[in-house]
């Protein structure tokens, strides 16, 4: 197991390597000079030039990336072009908040999703399932910005219940901001919901009908029993692997729905970064989030390892 | 037929079914798939229940236990146990019963048991539930199961999880816990049927010595009947949902009144004679489904002996004798002359073993494959793990003979015949066909050699296909193969149809329309399309009825007869094997141990081996004696192979040091014979006729 595991942090290693390079170069690639923006339309060519110098865009690429790859490793990961702030307290404040949102997001599909899952295969090609399959699939479906205007509209401006704009201080406490998350939280989570409620239904009928399923029923051991440790015990497994993907396309989801609610995060920083050609700002985001989706697919496989004990790594 | 009173039956012990009738609900109709069955089984007696597919005997266990599902519905009878009537039970009560006064014990134990609980466990929940144990008594309890089915290290054994136990461990785990609660009631449905022929000894064993001990009543289930053979005390014999006939395991095999069951028996092949003696017996037709089923005796469509009053009305289960039940109305007339309801026993010619010119010769092949998920270091220490699936062997088939090749399940036989035909690259060897050399794949060899070599493979429903028509599958290699005109294909697949004995408008259907052996007729007549000069067998009955399979068996006899074809037949059924093959060999963990006639072969001397597969063959005679000799644990690793003889970790016969340190020499018997062990012929003889291990 401890092989393993090195074995898997060492081959994360290797992916944000490669990720730092395609990021960087893919940064380079971005249409418009930050100098040319910053100075905006007017500047004469030498105030670009000394200005491209002063912020070191003038030197070789590898030179640039070197030195920008040991920065970041060290702790120091510039200063924003734009703002001529150092940007790891801004991205860090934005990641607190991201993590606000995808951890309310979380902790409301995951659970409700096994639930409705559960209940759709326990009642099988029934009413309820009917319904619970339906809307799950119209969940996977619908864009975030679709459902999000759908929600604004529902609960904000209808029912008058919640916040139409998240746009709240960057610093905010969770308790202060929880008003601002739900209707964010609910609009990332549809997509994710719709694919853990299939998952877990798929699987679940699965189980249900294995033979060791049967046999524990006929032990007589109390149906509870036989659900909790036999049914649910294996046809969660399948689930676990789609929740730690789903941590990689809520970040995704985030970047819509932060712009969609105005929310200070981690995906508006990115948005914006972008817009302003602020390559340093970009490339810190990035790699954040490439940080995050390599840690949640490690957890997800050892969860599953401890879960299945037909896997055990080594 | 004997019925008690009911208040008589109200205090008698044991299961009681009087008159039960099953159907599922479909779309189209109801189907009464078992029908006024009555039986009784006392405690602490093993009642075998037999069948082919389709009887109901599933339906019938899972009525009793009320496990039917959601389209199942008891529509009448009674099931009692104990005297209890267990149809009235509401369904909060059954499940209190089960697992505590009925337990079951399933057929595949891989599947039958959680992969993500501990074994110990999956039996002390069982106990904790029924008996109220604390978690202590409940673990230490599920101890005692253990060893008392026999487990090897039973501490050990608790601990671990299915993936590490083999399929005859895992089938002691559920009589463990199926015993667990000293049950009233135990069902056992097929429960070796998915093991090797030496593991399902062992547990056969088991099952009788461990239940001779309880006061149990068990319902064993099963359509082998050598199994029935060797642990019932009285069988059942179901047919299209009815009980056709019933008694004593000795009255109903030796003295059988019901024309089913000589046929069943006499489709059974058997060790002491061969296709060369006798044409298996075989059952015309097919068992009718519940929704058309026939107005008089339910067997009469197919019974040779039926007469027009048979086919007027239902015959009900009469007692001809003390305690032995017919549904025959003709049943003295079966008693008196059980030939005229039999298929005739024709002789048939045959030449001598020897003659005839070598058609394959195979030398020394291997076949290795790679272990991948190996560790680094492991890498550099021992170099690149192998499976030695086949490991060095030589065999030779001549002219319209048979080579049989036996062996427990990943002893390497699929393996060899894959590579004799191409499909898997050997490793190394030597293959030549008719003298020509053959390449090792498929890819290399030239159209007219593949022509000469063609494989019918196990599974019929995977090797056609369904898109397909018969026709068209079996044109296939002719358009491939041969260069032939529509017209000339078009009359040869008339000829192979007709060949196969399968009806011409067969060509055009596809084969869901077909039943199991109908598309096993159709893979063999596309076999022999290319008129081959070797035909690989692999396992071609083995997924089929006992009543199938003897028609099967009869047809690839009479096809070799008429065409010359030469077969490589693998099967792991050791009477089935006996039956087609002149020439047999007896492979073990990638080796060959024994080969010679069919006849040396099954009788001493023999490789210790071979002497313990065919003590572990469930013989269909309750007369028959065996010797009992059985193998402990399961094949070794493939992969980290035993030294010196590969067989010395399970032999029952082993010498000593030598056997785990020299590799044993070939000895000779006779011309032909021949045998890879330590022990000389003459020892082997001794040993062996003394009998017993």
């Amino acid at each position: 197991m401890a092989i393993y595991l090195l074995r898997r942090v060492g081959f994360i290693a290797l992916t944000l390597l490669l990720a730092s390079i395609i990021i960087f170069a893919a940064t380079q690639l971005l249409p418009g000079d930050v100098a040319q923006v910053m100075l905006g339309q007017f500047a004469t060519p030498e105030a670009v030039a000394n200005l491209r110098q002063e912020l070191g865009l003038d030197r070789p690429a590898h030179a640039q990336y070197l030195d920008w790859l040991r920065g970041f490793v060290s702790g120091d990961w510039g200063e924003s072009m734009v703002s001529r702030q150092p940007v790891r307290p801004l991205v860090m404040g934005r990641v607190r908040n991201s993590a606000m949102l995808a951890g309310l997001a979380l902790v409301f599909y995951v659970p409700v999703g096994i639930l409705l899952g559960v209940i759709a295969a326990l009642r099988k090609e029934k009413g309820a399932d009917q319904l619970i399959s339906g809307l799950s699939m119209a969940f996977v479906g619908l864009p975030e910005f679709v459902t999000g205007l759908l929600l604004i509209s529902a609960f904000a401006f209808g029912l008058a219940l919640l916040p139409a704009n998240s746009s709240i201080a960057p610093s905010t406490s969770f308790r202060e901001a929880f008003r601002y998350l739900v209707l964010p939280a609910v609009t990332v989570s549809l997509t994710s919901l719709g694919y853990v409620t299939r998952m877990t239904r798929a699987s679940t009928i699965d189980v249900l009908g294995a033979d060791y399923v049967r046999a524990a029923d006929l032990k007589g051991l109390p149906r509870g029993q036989v659900l909790g440790r036999h049914v649910l015990r294996n046809s969660l497994l399948p689930t676990v692997t789609v929740v730690a993907m789903g941590i990689g396309y809520l970040i995704g989801g985030l970047i819509v729905t932060e712009q969609v609610y105005g929310y200070p995060g981690l995906g508006r920083l990115l948005v914006y970064g972008i817009q302003r050609r602020d390559v340093v700002l970009v490339q810190a985001c990035s790699m954040v989030v490439v940080t995050v989706y390599s840690l949640s697919n490690l957890i997800a496989d050892l969860l599953y390892s401890v879960l299945n004990p037909r896997i055990r790594y080594r | 037929m004997i019925r008690k009173a009911p208040e008589a039956m109200a205090e008698s012990a044991g299961l009681e079914i009087r008159d039960l009738t099953v159907s599922y609900r479909t779309e189209s109709g109801p189907l009464h798939t078992v029908r006024g069955v009555s039986l009784s089984i006392a405690p602490g007696e093993i009642y075998g229940l037999v069948g082919e597919s389709g009887s109901g005997k599933t339906t019938l266990a899972r009525a009793v236990v009320r496990y039917l599902p959601a389209n199942g519905r008891i529509d009448g009878g009674s099931v009692r146990l104990d005297g209890v009537e267990l149809l009235e039970l509401p369904r909060k009560r059954v499940r209190s019963i089960w697992g505590a006064r009925i337990t079951m014990v399933h057929q595949d134990p891989g599947a039958a048991v959680n992969p993500s609980i501990p074994i110990g466990e999956q039996i002390a929940e069982t106990v904790r539930v029924h008996l109220r144990m604390s978690r202590r008594q409940a673990a230490a309890a599920a101890l005692e199961m253990l060893s008392r089915v026999r487990m090897p290290d039973p501490a050990a054994a608790a601990r671990r999880y299915a993936h590490q136990l083999s399929g005859g461990q895992l089938q002691r785990v559920l009589i463990a816990i199926a015993l667990s609660t000293n049950p009233r009631l135990l069902i056992m449905d097929e429960p070796t049927t998915a093991l090797d022929v030496t593991t399902e000894a062992v547990i056969l064993d088991l099952v009788r010595d461990l239940l001779s001990e309880y006061r149990t009543a068990v319902l064993y289930i099963t359509h082998n009947l050598g199994v029935v053979a060797r642990v019932c005390r009285r069988v059942g014999v179901l047919y299209a949902g009815e009980l056709v006939e019933e008694g004593s395991v000795r009255d109903v095999f030796k003295q059988m009144l019901h024309p089913y069951t000589l046929g069943l028996l006499g489709s059974v092949p058997r060790v002491d004679v061969d296709k060369r003696d006798i044409v298996l017996n075989t059952i015309p037709g097919y068992i009718p489904r519940p929704d058309n089923l026939p107005a008089g005796c339910v067997f009469a469509p197919r019974c040779r002996g039926a007469e027009d009053a048979c086919r007027a009305a239902r015959p009900p289960l009469v007692a001809a004798e003390a305690a032995h039940l017919t549904a025959c109305r003709r049943w003295q007339a079966l008693r008196r002359s059980p030939g005229a309801f039999a298929a005739l026993q024709k002789r048939r010619e045959f030449v001598e073993p020897t003659a005839g010119p070598v058609v394959l010769e195979a030398n020394n092949v291997r076949k290795y494959f790679p272990v991948s998920g190996v560790g680094l270091l492991e890498l550099i220490r021992h170099g690149r793990p192998r499976v030695r699936a086949v490991d060095d062997i030589s065999v030779r088939v001549r002219k319209s003979f048979t080579m049989g090749i036996v062996g427990e399940s990943s002893c390497g036989k699929t393996t060899l015949a894959r590579c004799i035909a191409g499909l898997e690259e050997a490793t190394a060897g030597e293959f030549l066909l008719e003298g020509q050399p053959l390449p090792r794949t498929v890819a290399r060899r030239s159209p007219a050699l593949l022509r000469r070599i063609q494989m019918v493979f196990q599974n019929p429903d995977a090797s056609l296909n369904p898109q397909v028509t018969a026709g068209a599958s079996v044109a296939r290699p002719l358009v491939l193969l041969g260069r032939m005109s529509r017209k000339s294909i078009e009359r040869r697949i008339q000829e192979l149809f007709e060949a196969v004995n399968l009806p011409q408008d067969y060509i055009r259907r596809l084969p869901h329309e077909l039943s199991g052996g109908e598309k096993q007729r159709v893979a063999i007549a596309r076999a022999f399309a290319t008129d081959p000069a070797l035909m690989i067998c692999d396992e071609p009955i083995s997924s089929l009825d006992v009543s199938v399979q003897a028609s099967l068996m009869n047809l690839l006899a009479e096809l070799q007869d008429s065409k010359g074809t030469s077969y490589l037949f693998i099967s792991h059924d050791l009477a089935a094997v006996r039956h087609l093959s002149d020439w047999i060999a007896v492979i073990y963990l990638g080796r060959l141990w024994e080969i010679g006639s069919a006849v040396d072969v099954f009788a001493p001397p023999q490789h210790p081996y071979t002497e313990a597969l065919l003590s572990a063959l469930p013989i269909p005679d309750p007369e028959a004696r065996q010797k009992r000799i059985r193998l402990r644990g399961s094949v070794p690793s493939a992969v980290n192979v035993p030294g010196g003889c590969r067989f010395h970790t399970r032999c029952p016969r082993k010498l000593g040091e030598i056997c785990e340190t020299e590799e044993p020499p070939w000895r000779e018997h006779g011309r032909w014979h021949r045998i890879c062990c330590h022990i000389p012929i003459e020892g082997l003889l001794r040993l062996q006729q003394a009998g017993g291990a």
